[in-house]
């Protein structure tokens, strides 16, 4: 919200600068975000009468005229413009002036003849014709006041600061200059000035003859209040009434219409104007929409009503949209000869649900949605009827309607004041705390601190305390350590799993990515889901941004496969991945989902060095720095995202840890990855579940191992798994390891056949075995390998 | 006789030690003179024909003829093997500028480069750091911090609904509630974690992003100590010269409320066009907890009191790293990921 400085100065007579104001006004709760005037940029401009006028001896389309711009003497001014004339005050840019849009005047010749400066128009000052109705397109502006050299901003209040506010939802009496202007005087110790309006010339007409109010719903509309004003006289508003408005953002209309904007910006009250011809029946009523089902508003748009909306009516149809816009039918317009001024209090949530509704925010709505004071109506009503009078725009009838079910009960809450030094650890005295008090417009009855009508948002203590704070200053509240007994800070354990597990995530050259946790139903598609999967039973938004983000992922492979997918578009040449990302599992429609952390691993390398076996190993990784029991893997050929021979899913003493593999080609190219593509999905909770015991301190052994290197034939189809199996088994106790180190198939073994090597090592405790001892183990092994037709190479 | 072939046998040693080259060479010289047949060797074998006055004299000339060529052998050697092993040496040299053979090692995302961090300092203040679910209820989300359905601050933070009672958290504070609904006091934790708010995503707004939440409740607390807690914290983050600055502001789920600043890390307080000539920049929020709050939890406002604060993980990390566009850090693009 625009705030006038000038104006807010008749109300507190501050004295700081714009930036001190500023810096001040924030230290102290106001939100001011900046400040400027509308002569930022202009410079050197002045009132100036033009005194003579002659034709140019060279062109036909100038005239030289002299002006007298006081102090700075007598100018010449050469001018093309038509509409000067001898006795004109005028806005003179002298020489080395700037005008608007950094425009630079300096004297020269035109057509030979000396020209001292330049006549200004509306724009080259800045400003629109708008506020100057009289002023003539492309013409110079004749100005109406201003004394010859005095400076042209002063003249237009073009010097005047605006402060850009930034109110706080709880204090909508700071929507306002008085608002601002109070929190101004206890900032800065100065008096706030708080005269009621009062009308001095009014008409004794009985005000019942012309209107009566009816509110049939008084709980949204606590308080009604309405003035009639008769013979009005429609005209447009004076100037420093046109500059107010401007200064404040508002434009001008006419000089009933400006009235109202007036009293809105200066007390935060809004009001309306209806034309009292319109009013059918002389009733004004105040109803929910009900069977009404439209009104066409101020702006033209023809407005859907639901039967919940408060409308003001008449006898006939809805007049306005109450709180946020008047209608078209009674508007006032050149014609209109009585007026009903509208000041009334309506219930905020009921605005505030109607504007969000229609999609219609105002600065009336915007105002009373957060429950404005609904004491002000009348005073702010006298001081519209104070400045009709005052402007002449009609002759105001003296008696008031006022319709009122508010409850006039003072908010009363005790001055605690040791306690309220305890809380922000100050050590202010009681008088200095009421002296704060009674600055912001409280006032005390014995110990008891009153709060006034417009500041329903402090109702105890604690809000007292924050009141004395802000205005004592947060800046002096010293800074003090605390001592607590607190004892059990620090990591929990899965915090330390999860901190180690991203550690070996990136040991194994992965890069961590953040990725949104909301998707689109499209993903599952993408990823081949089948119609029936549990996957697709997701949470829906019911109002979210658009498609792709409209339901919470049960997966993490569309997200880690767009992020692939869009790496793979940029061109990079490789991306190894990893992210531990929620999956959010539905339960039902009104309970929360279960939350789970997915360990995501995704990777694509067009240098063709990586592949399945890189990818477990990755997981091997995991599985041996986590200390996870018993791993066991077993291929997985009926995921449909992942290639159904080249997926593995991974167990930890029989529970399912996850999965892992190269990604189906289809879903590949659903993303636009021209190569192949690797995942893992590996349950965070599962993994944390079968971490195994500390290992122990085992003595390094004192013997040689016997070591034996066995090259076996078998069918393609056997996996290494079950040989390594057989022969563990087969080895008992005194085989310490088996590792493959070899695997062929080619020219050298029968089709259908491949050949794979192993490295096994025997040892026992207290010596070497002897060689016959070896062959006895290895003819075991190889008898229970036989059995499954794995048979040694000859 | 003898002693004129001695002689000759150390002159000849001698002089063939001094020509050789290498270490074949040097054995032929050894075999010549030392070896079984040697000449030294066969001189010797010559003793016996001498008179017993002779024998001692000769044999110890011929000793010292042999530890001559054995030493002079032993020099030639040492000779020989450092000029092999300089010569080794200059062959092996490298170009040291060519790049190295590195493994990768896989980056941390910028987010959680300041959240680790984040979390470090405040773990060694004995801060525990707690979670909460991302989809909440509108009770701990809004009721529950004293924001009823239609507050005016409800406005402020747009929220994604998927019923009028469940939604995704539009702010971590709620993590607060369940802490003191599970926890009696003392309390002192954080809750790092997601939000969700109906924002159109642009250079500095993304519909998710991520809160650091904190919260301490305990006996006598008060704003100096919120002050202190806010200081601490700050330097922390932003180095020892940073000060912290607060201002009144207002939210529903603490009274007093404030708005933290600290000084600006672009002019260190001067004022610049990034701090608006403030000196300052905004980090967060902050206040005492609002007794409705506490009772709301079952805990009395009249024995405990607390402060809790609040800020934005985005625009820290946005700050330390002068990135501009907010979708950076969601795009993960590999080229910015490596990048920290």
């Amino acid at each position: 919200m625009d705030i006038s400085y000038k104006w807010l100065k008749q109300y507190a007579a501050v004295e700081a600068d714009g930036r001190e104001f500023m810096r001040r006004m924030n230290m102290s709760g106001t939100e001011i975000k900046g400040f400027h005037s509308l002569s930022d940029g202009l410079s050197n401009i002045a009132v100036g009468k033009i005194t003579k006028i002659d034709r140019h001896p060279d062109a036909d389309k100038l005239v030289v005229c002299q002006v007298d711009v006081g102090d700075k003497g007598t100018l010449q001014i050469v001018t093309a413009a038509t509409n000067v004339f001898e006795g004109a005050l005028v806005p003179v840019a002298l020489h080395k002036s700037v005008v608007y849009g950094g425009q630079k005047i300096t004297k020269g010749k035109l057509r030979g003849v000396e020209s001292q400066g330049m006549f200004c128009s509306v724009e080259e000052l800045g400003l629109t014709e708008h506020d100057y109705p009289d002023a003539i397109k492309d013409g110079i502006l004749i100005l109406k006041e201003g004394i010859p050299g005095e400076s042209i901003f002063e003249v237009l209040g073009m010097d005047d600061i605006i402060f850009e506010a930034d109110v706080a939802t709880n204090r909508p009496d700071c929507l306002s200059v008085r608002g601002i202007a109070r929190e101004a005087s206890a900032t800065f110790g100065v008096p706030f000035t708080d005269e009621k309006p009062i009308l001095s010339e009014t008409t004794d007409d009985d005000v019942s003859e012309y209107l009566r109010v009816t509110v049939k719903d008084s709980d949204l509309c606590p308080r009604y209040s309405a003035r009639v004003v008769k013979n009005v006289r429609i005209a447009s508003s004076p100037l420093w009434l046109v500059e107010r408005l401007r200064n404040s953002g508002i434009r001008s209309i006419n000089n009933i219409v400006d009235i109202t904007n007036y009293v809105m910006l200066e007390y935060g009250q809004p009001m309306h104007a209806f034309d009292y011809s319109c009013v059918s029946g002389g009733e004004i009523i105040v109803r929910r929409a009900g069977d009404s089902k439209s009104v066409k508003t101020l702006d033209g748009e023809e407005i859907s009503l639901n039967p919940e909306m408060l409308v003001i009516a008449d006898r006939e149809k809805p007049i306005a949209l109450a709180g946020i816009m008047g209608g078209e039918n009674s508007e006032i317009t050149e014609n209109t000869k009585t007026v009903v001024f509208e000041s009334a209090n309506f219930f905020g949530p009921s605005i505030r649900r109607t504007s969000k509704a229609l999609g219609k925010r105002t600065d009336a709505s915007s105002r009373y949605e957060k429950n404005i004071d609904p004491s002000m109506t009348v005073e702010a009503l006298d001081r519209a009827c104070q400045l009709v009078s005052m402007l002449d725009a009609g002759d105001v009838i003296g008696e008031l309607i006022d319709v009122d079910s508010t409850e006039k009960k003072a908010k009363k809450i005790f001055l605690d004041s040791d306690w309220i030094n305890k809380y922000i650890n100050t050590n202010l005295t009681k008088d200095a705390m009421i002296n704060i008090l009674l600055s912001l417009g409280f006032e005390m009855s014995g110990e008891d601190v009153v709060v006034p009508s417009f500041r329903s948002d402090v109702s105890d203590k604690y809000d007292l305390s924050e009141e004395i704070a802000r205005i004592y200053g947060y800046d002096n509240i010293k800074p003090e350590s605390f001592k607590s007994d607190m004892s059990g800070g620090g990591y929990t354990d899965k915090q330390k799993f999860e901190i180690k597990l991203n550690d070996v995530l990136r040991a194994s050259g992965l890069d961590e990515i953040y990725t949104y946790t909301f998707t689109g139903t499209k993903s599952f598609d993408k990823i081949r889901l089948s119609e029936d999967d549990v996957k697709r039973n997701c949470l829906k938004i019911s109002n979210p941004l658009g498609e792709d983000s409209a339901i919470m992922r049960t997966t993490v492979l569309p997200s880690m496969l767009e992020v692939l997918s869009r790496n793979y578009n940029n061109r990079n040449p490789e991306a190894f991945l990893y992210e531990l990302g929620k999956v959010f599992v539905k339960t039902s429609d009104t309970t929360l989902p279960e939350e789970k952390i997915i360990v995501t691993i995704g990777f694509y390398d067009t240098s063709g060095d990586s592949d399945f076996f890189t990818l477990k190993g990755m997981i091997e990784n995991v599985v041996s720095e986590m200390n996870i029991k018993s791993v066991s893997y077993l291929p997985c050929s009926d995921n449909p995202s992942y290639h159904p021979g080249r997926c593995a899913e991974v167990f930890s003493d029989g529970k399912r840890l996850g999965i892992f593999g190269e990604i189906h080609p289809t879903v590949s190219e659903n993303y636009e990855i021209g190569q192949n593509v690797y995942c893992a999905e590996i349950s965070l909770d599962v993994l944390y579940s079968s971490m195994g015991e500390v290992k122990m301190y085992k003595p390094l052994p004192k013997h040689p191992a016997s070591t034996r290197d066995l090259g076996l034939l078998c069918k393609n189809e056997v996996y290494n798994s079950e040989i390594e199996n057989i022969i563990v088994k087969a080895g008992g106790k005194n085989l310490e390891s088996v590792k493959l180190f070899d695997v062929y198939t080619g020219k050298q073994v029968a089709d259908g056949y491949k050949s794979l090597a192993y490295a096994l090592v025997f040892r026992k405790e207290d010596g070497t075995f002897s060689d016959e001892e070896v062959d006895a183990f290895i003819v075991k092994i190889l008898d229970a390998l036989k059995e499954k037709d794995i048979i040694l190479r000859q | 006789m003898i002693k004129e072939q001695l002689t000759q046998i150390k002159l000849s040693a001698s002089s063939e030690l001094d020509r050789a080259q290498t270490l074949d060479e040097i054995e032929t010289v050894r075999v010549r003179y030392l070896g079984k047949k040697g000449e030294l060797t066969a001189v010797l074998s010559q003793m016996g024909k001498l008179s017993p006055e002779e024998r001692p004299v000769i044999g110890q000339s011929a000793n010292e003829i042999r530890n001559f060529i054995e030493n002079g052998i032993k020099i030639k050697k040492d000779e020989l093997s450092a000029k092999a092993l300089e010569d080794k040496l200059s062959a092996e040299k490298l170009d040291v500028t060519l790049p190295g053979k590195r493994i990768r090692i896989g980056k941390k995302h910028p987010l959680s480069i300041v959240l680790d961090e984040v979390k470090e300092a405040f773990i060694s203040l004995g801060y525990s750091i707690v979670d909460g679910p991302e989809v909440e209820y509108d009770y701990y989300n809004f009721e529950a911090l004293n924001i009823p359905k239609n507050h005016p601050a409800r406005d402020s933070q747009d929220t994604f609904y998927f019923s009028p009672e469940m939604l995704l958290r539009s702010q971590t504070s709620g993590v607060q509630v369940r802490t003191m609904e599970k926890r009696k006091p003392p309390i002192k934790m954080i809750a790092p974690g997601r939000v969700y708010r109906i924002d159109e995503i642009d250079a500095t707004h993304s519909p998710i992003f991520h809160q650091i939440e904190g919260l301490v409740v305990d006996k006598g607390i008060n704003m100096s100590h919120l002050k202190d807690s806010l200081n601490v914290i700050a330097k922390k983050l932003y180095g020892a010269n940073a000060e912290t600055r607060i201002r009144p502001d207002y939210f529903p789920f603490t009274e007093p409320s404030c708005e933290i600043s600290v000084t600006c890390f672009n002019c260190g307080g001067s004022g610049c066009s990034f701090c608006k000539d403030e000196g300052y920049i905004e980090i967060g929020g902050a206040g005492m907890v609002n007794p409705k709050v506490l009772e709301g939890c079952g805990i009395d406002p009249e024995e405990y009191s607390g402060f809790a604060f609040g800020m934005g993980l985005e625009r820290l990390v946005m700050q330390r790293y002068k990135i501009t566009d907010i979708r950076m850090l969601f795009e993960n693009d590999v080229r910015f990921l490596r990048n920290f």
